[in-house]
């Protein structure tokens, strides 16, 4: 390993360390390796697509402020934004700024334009207010072939530390895997959960076999699979993986796939926070019992 | 966008109800008691529609052109732009509108010939009196409260529905213009019934 290499590893490390005394409210959640790096990172992330697009109303940003405490001092690091999600970018750094959470944030955004990608990630970098991101994806995979050279020379400049690409609801796959197959890339995004389990058939597999790690998004159907769950009991077999609710059981059967490195739910309420990150302690399902959940999902 | 097939309305939506309510919210309290104002013009723009006179319609057309236009400024850009990138391109569009009905202020009168039309100026009333008078209550009825409302002149709904109405009532004196400037209106009705529709879903 390069010097500035191990430099680029063992910083963010040491600064993650001191952060987490800020931050020390509960115990260290189960934690995943970047397959690149090595580097672990918290299972359960936070999304932001609709739910920290508020705008202007200065009361909601500050609720989405304490939305980012909750998730740190549950141990939380990794947030997700894109240009794309309207105000977010914006209301995260802020709630960032006002934390003081800038070096403790994994922070994951995306470029989303057909072309002029360095100029939009500036914009993004300014409005996080961080000084580099740790992560950029090219978000669903448009204008790939301009944006991955750019952002692959971003890390080889160590403006960046990690190069990904995103798609949502099983869209593009195929296109997906070509790029996983043929390109250096760190991490991939992709909707996975009880009910959409296509990415079992091919990305999820690949993303094992070529050291890519996962961030796994819509794990809820954007609420739509909590609604439905939610109007049956959760079974008491539950249980026996440290589960209390339905989101903790269908966070638990995404991470415990071994192919996923975070499961990123968005919300805006500081109890999701605190369910969603109950996901990650405890007891992990086996393949056998990861089974029996969706089976039991599949016929409520 | 690629498998374009596979996309819901919902999948375009980037805030939520309660954000998008809360913005309206927030900029009635921003510009209070304008909308009085704004409902006054409204009225005054019935009344000279009402007229049926060449002076009374440029003054009708360079009303509604001043309320596309703060729509544009005030609601478009300078609001739902934080919450939605698209309305950059909606304030373009209500611009342009704008520059339409100042188009028609300034046209030569007697270019066309009257069109008859009495459905037709029967439809533009129903929709004229039902964005001024009604669309304020509709909010109500939906259990949101009054700092909600939505008002000619000050959201783009009533404004291109109060702009709809009007033009079918006066679309004899419009001309080729007064035709195209329906598209805007309707456009913009489409695209607001279709975020509603995607909220309630």
């Amino acid at each position: 390993m390069r010097r500035r290499d191990l430099l680029l590893h063992l910083v963010p490390a040491l600064t993650v360390r001191a952060a987490y005394a800020k931050f020390p409210a509960q115990p260290q959640p189960m934690t995943r390796p970047i397959a690149s790096s090595g580097e672990q990172i918290p299972v359960i992330g936070l999304g932001s697509w609709i739910t920290f697009n508020v705008g202007n109303d200065r009361p909601a940003r500050e609720h989405c402020a304490e939305v980012m405490r909750h998730f740190f001092d549950a141990g939380g690091r990794l947030i997700d934004s894109s240009p794309m999600y309207g105000s977010s970018q914006g209301v995260i750094g802020d709630g960032l700024r006002k934390l003081a959470a800038q070096q403790h944030v994994f922070s994951a955004d995306k470029v989303w334009t057909s072309s002029g990608g360095a100029a939009q990630i500036e914009a993004s970098r300014r409005l996080w207010q961080v000084p580099r991101f740790d992560l950029l994806q090219v978000h669903n995979l448009l204008a790939w072939q301009e944006h991955l050279p750019l952002l692959q020379a971003m890390k080889d400049a160590g403006q960046l530390r990690y190069v990904g690409i995103t798609t949502s609801e099983g869209r593009r796959h195929g296109e997906m895997a070509q790029i996983m197959r043929g390109h250096r890339i760190d991490f991939v995004q992709l909707s996975y959960n009880l009910l959409d389990r296509q990415a079992e058939e091919l990305l999820l597999p690949l993303a094992r076999e070529r050291g890519i790690a996962v961030l796994v998004n819509r794990p809820f159907r954007q609420g739509a699979l909590l609604r439905q769950l939610e109007r049956h009991p959760l079974p008491a077999w539950a249980g026996e993986i440290d589960c209390v609710n339905w989101a903790q059981f269908a966070l638990k059967f995404i991470v415990s796939h071994p192919a996923v490195t975070c499961a990123i739910p968005a919300t805006s309420s500081i109890a999701h926070v605190r369910e969603n990150m109950g996901a990650a302690r405890g007891r992990v399902p086996d393949q056998a019992f990861r089974q029996r959940m969706a089976e039991h999902v599949r016929r409520l | 966008v690629s498998e374009w097939w596979t996309y819901r309305l919902s999948d375009f939506l980037m805030f939520s109800p309660r954000t998008y309510w809360r913005l309206i919210e927030l900029y009635n309290r921003d510009i209070w008691p304008a909308q009085l104002f704004a409902f006054a013009a409204g009225a005054g723009a019935l009344w000279l529609a009402a007229a049926r006179r060449t002076a009374t319609d440029r003054w009708l057309a360079v009303l509604l052109a001043s309320a596309w236009l703060w729509v544009a400024w005030a609601f478009h850009w300078q609001r739902y732009a934080t919450i939605n990138w698209a309305a950059s391109y909606l304030a373009a569009a209500f611009v342009v509108q704008a520059a339409m009905l100042a188009g028609l202020a300034v046209r030569r009168p007697g270019a066309y010939p009257p069109v008859d039309g009495a459905g037709t100026q029967r439809i533009g009333w129903f929709l004229a009196l039902g964005s001024l008078l009604l669309y304020p209550l509709a909010g109500l009825l939906a259990g949101r409260p009054w700092s909600q409302a939505e008002v000619f002149g000050v959201t783009p709904e009533p404004t291109a529905l109060l702009t709809l109405g009007l033009l079918l009532v006066r679309r004899q004196s419009g001309g080729c213009l007064g035709h195209l400037a329906l598209v805007v209106p309707v456009l913009s009705l489409l695209t607001g019934a279709a975020t509603l529709w995607a909220l309630a879903g």
